[in-house]
């Protein structure tokens, strides 16, 4: 498909460590928290957000290809599960080719 | 010929060499992450380090390297492979080994000498160990807990694929030497074939009294023995 006819995506995933994996990250997280006093924390399970900005005809499309991308890479489902949070119309990137031509930073 | 794959971020990989062909005395030569080709390899290593800066996970993005593919390949048809620390991350990643290594529970980066017992699998990395046997090798890993689900590791354990276990210097399994929180103690595992292993600690850093110990000589010496049979 040309990406002319695709609209951009901004999709965020979140992927965390499965039930029952071990979290040392999240546990010294969580005993950090208590020792600031927020004793109300019962659990801390740490992991990593992605935001995306995804060529895609419509949102459906945009999500599936990030499940495809979580499934192989962003993912690894041995010991992580992900959950695709969000997909929203992405605004228009600000005169892209200029700066890429004028070799400015490139923020997506 | 033993090929020894050079990842961008391998740092291992000359230390194997120098291992593998100067200590151990087998013909062994770096294959570039690049190549497809792995003609005339009787067995391949995947040396420790932090390939693509560990970006993601571990051996996430190594995995991807056009050479893994041949590797996949040559691990199929039984081919010798051993991954060793971050090789051993990467054979996990691209599902060649079962499980994956996770942060060590101390969430530090463990950088000094263990003993790991031999389990007896053989393997074709570890052919003529004899069960029971402690090995003193270093470790430097930051994510060296290895982790899987528990039908596999029932698996692992009832058709003996576990390599060897981290333990005291005379063999007892204890969750103090288990420095880094793996499961059962798990420090290496070997593919149903026993082709394929993956090992935390460094074998190749363990070759000479010089070095501080010379058990690893005890692993890379299957070097001489998988050069002398056809690919």
């Amino acid at each position: 498909m040309a990406a002319g006819e695709d609209e951009r995506w901004r999709v965020e995933v979140v992927v965390v460590p499965k039930p029952g994996v071990n979290d040392p990250e999240g546990a010294s997280i969580l005993a950090g928290l208590h020792g600031l006093g927020s004793e109300c924390v019962a659990e801390v399970r740490a992991g990593r957000l992605f935001r995306l900005v995804v060529l895609a005809p419509d949102a459906t499309a945009a999500r599936s290809a990030v499940g495809e991308m979580c499934d192989r890479l962003l993912a690894n489902p041995v010991v992580e599960v992900y959950e695709v949070r969000s997909v929203e119309a992405a605004p228009a990137p600000p005169d892209l080719a200029g700066r890429r031509q004028g070799g400015g930073e490139d923020r997506g | 010929m033993i090929g020894i794959v050079t990842f961008p971020g391998s740092n291992g990989d000359r230390d194997a060499l120098d291992a593998v062909r100067d200590d151990i005395g087998a013909p062994a030569r770096l294959v570039d992450h690049r190549e497809t080709e792995l003609a005339g390899r009787n067995g391949i290593i995947l040396p420790g380090g932090f390939s693509y800066g560990d970006h993601l996970r571990c051996g996430a993005i190594a995995r991807f390297a056009p050479v893994m593919g041949e590797v996949a390949r040559f691990s199929a048809r039984g081919g010798p492979v051993l991954g060793i620390c971050n090789g051993f991350q990467i054979l996990c990643e691209a599902g060649l080994l079962p499980g994956a290594l996770l942060r060590n529970r101390t969430l530090r980066f463990h950088c000094f000498w263990t003993h790991v017992r031999m389990e007896g699998a053989a393997t074709a990395w570890t052919e003529g160990i004899e069960p029971g046997a402690v090995l003193r090798l270093p470790v430097a890993h930051g994510a060296g807990a290895y982790f899987t689900d528990q039908e596999t590791l029932r698996r692992l354990e009832g058709q003996g694929e576990i390599v060897a276990r981290y333990s005291d210097p005379q063999g007892n399994i204890s969750h103090e030497h288990n420095h880094n929180g793996s499961l059962n103690s798990i420090a290496a595992v070997a593919s149903p074939k026993r082709t394929t292993v993956g090992l935390m600690p460094h074998p190749e850093r363990a070759v000479a009294a010089l070095l501080g110990g010379d058990d690893g000589r005890r692993i890379l010496s299957a070097a001489l023995s998988l050069v002398g049979c056809p690919a």
